[in-house]
């Protein structure tokens, strides 16, 4: 499983309520909440964004709250993986857990720009940057959370 | 090599002499916590799997808090679907309106949580069991999912921060202050992924409902718990709350951590944190002439009976500004009855506060204090994200209820000794 998009770059701290904020989660359609994601950092965001694209951001990505809402309005979306340069804790989890693949890599999320153009090994954590001609080694997933996803989510491998 | 207190409770609920940090194990929970809008999603997943029985009817909690009584349809249809799950399996613990209150108020109230237990909740201030020397987390719903099903989660052993505390906070500084002090100091991804710690001489001061506070907002600096040791302050919460058998643990002396603080609890000031990170904290007398659109006291952070007692003790005989609205929400039912016994209701009316029923509304921007473009709230709540409370334009600042209550008085934030 491989990813290759367009990027659309973030900062640091980008919290739950940015990606998709409270006052929609009076639903779980997950492709309605989609319409809203990262409403709040760029309002036209849900409907430039194209199915295969990637979003790299810096610190702590995804911090606030539990809400599973947020890694699954990315994943509705078409985003087909989130670099950040760390996560928050909670929404790691999530993303393992539903299936969007996420990867740590400090030097990815500095090195790549807005537009670029991007590749992903998720085997090897090899993170290409077509557009500029480098690459990033991001740490390859565990076993445990290999294992999570070649079950096809959480709820599967424990059946 | 020693083991933190998270590390002890993580490795006898894994059957394990010991864990270290980063070590992945699978533990068993004594509790699972969900509300009306994790649930339902949770439910989801459980039903897409294909389970049809939960690990222990006693042990799988839900309460209906963040849009109750429902604030549209869409929310109704949602606390219908909990409803109706609770019946089918039928939970001993289904907290609907007329019973419910804000989840980690009504929780160690109901003595759903003991020392030494570990707990996962789809909401992520469950880290607030922490301050009853337990373990707890919180994740999202499939993670709780599975834990419905099978009592289990997989868990990285936290590396750990301790905060050793000493001296004694002087009033008005609360435990609010404090850990509003401590997100400034450390940031909002200050103990990311780790377990915060807290530990000294200091802690026998720190009252219950100030140890709900500080470890309520143990996820503010990106922690995966708060922890606080069992003392006597802490048997005596629980000396008629909890009748089954509890442990009680203390880090070994060579438990290793990733950072020590030392915080002399006299130092602390009231602290506000401005928009849009708890981290961005500035003392009271710092803070300039900020006026202010509106005022909420309450949350799982901050509407328990003693902020309710600070709220009414700076209220009585006052009114709030003129510009002001000011709504209170006593976390519990409880708490709510309790406020009417001592008086409190009377004070918050004759004030010109609203007294709303429990509800988590306001603090994420559900219902119950919707702010406008442009708006201010000084808020007892735990986050100030963009958008937090209403419109992306409008500004949350976190504080204390002393600070709270002061501010709805004065029209713009300020402490109690401004009046």
């Amino acid at each position: 499983m491989d990813a290759k998009g367009r990027v659309y770059k973030f900062g640091d701290n980008i919290d739950t309520d940015v990606i998709i904020p409270a006052r929609y989660l009076n639903t779980q359609d997950m492709n309605e909440l989609a319409t809203h994601c990262m409403e709040y950092a760029d309002p036209d965001f849900a409907t430039k964004v194209n199915t295969g694209d990637i979003m790299v951001a810096g610190e702590n990505f995804g911090c606030g709250s539990s809400r599973e809402h947020a890694p699954a309005s990315i994943k509705a979306l078409g985003i087909s993986c989130v670099i950040a340069s760390s996560f928050a804790r909670i929404f790691y989890r999530n993303s393992i857990n539903i299936g969007l693949p996420i990867l740590e890599c400090p030097e990815a999320s500095i090195g790549i720009d807005d537009g670029d153009d991007v590749s992903v090994d998720f085997n090897t954590g090899v993170i290409t940057n077509n557009t500029k001609g480098e690459t990033y080694q991001a740490a390859p997933f565990p076993d445990f959370i290999k294992q999570i996803i070649a079950s096809g989510g959480l709820l599967n491998s424990i059946k | 090599m020693g083991m933190t207190m998270t590390q002890k409770i993580l490795a006898s609920h894994a059957g394990l002499e010991s864990v270290s940090a980063g070590q992945l194990i699978r533990a068993k929970l004594d509790l699972v916590l969900a509300n009306d809008v994790t649930a339902p999603v949770s439910i989801n997943e459980f039903e897409k799997a294909g389970f049809d029985k939960v690990f222990d009817k006693s042990k799988v909690t839900f309460v209906m808090d963040h849009f109750v009584p429902n604030k549209d349809i869409k929310s109704a249809e949602m606390c219908k679907q909990s409803r109706t799950f609770a019946k089918r399996f039928d939970l001993d613990n289904f907290y609907d309106v007329g019973s419910m209150g804000i989840e980690h108020a009504l929780l160690p109230e109901k003595g759903l949580v003991a020392a030494g237990e570990a707990v996962i909740g789809a909401d992520s201030h469950t880290c607030t069991y922490g301050a009853l020397g337990a373990f707890s987390t919180g994740v999202g719903s499939t993670d709780l999912a599975a834990g419905i099903a099978t009592g289990e989660a997989w868990f990285k052993v936290p590396a750990a921060i301790k905060f050793n505390l000493t001296g004694k906070l002087n009033p008005p500084a609360c435990g609010k202050d404090l850990i509003l002090h401590i997100i400034g100091m450390i940031g909002v991804d200050g103990a990311l992924y780790k377990s915060m710690e807290f530990t000294g001489d200091g802690v026998s001061s720190l009252t219950m409902d100030d140890r709900f506070t500080i470890a309520n907002m143990a996820i503010e600096a990106g922690a995966k718990n708060g922890i606080f040791p069992v003392d006597a302050v802490t048997e005596e919460y629980m000396k008629d709350k909890v009748s089954r058998p509890y442990s009680k643990y203390e880090a070994d002396e060579d438990a290793e951590y990733d950072a020590v603080y030392d915080i002399d609890l006299a130092a602390i000031k009231p602290t506000v944190a401005f928009p849009h990170l708890p981290e961005n904290t500035k003392k009271i007398d710092e803070v300039g002439d900020i006026p202010i659109d509106q005022v909420v006291i309450g949350s799982c952070t901050n509407g328990r009976l003693s902020d309710m007692a600070v709220a009414a003790k700076i209220l009585k005989g006052k009114k709030v500004h003129k510009d002001v609205r000011a709504i209170i929400i006593p976390a519990t039912q409880k708490i709510y009855k309790e406020c009417i016994e001592l008086g409190y209701l009377e004070t918050f009316i004759d004030a010109g506060c609203v007294v709303s029923t429990p509800t988590c509304g306001p603090c994420l921007g559900g219902y119950m204090g919707i702010l406008a473009a442009g708006e201010r709230c000084v808020a007892t709540t735990n986050r100030n994200f963009v958008g937090r409370m209403g419109h992306g334009d409008s500004e949350v600042y976190l504080a204390s209820p002393a600070v709270a209550a002061a501010s709805a008085v004065l029209g713009k934030i300020a402490g109690p000794d401004a009046l």
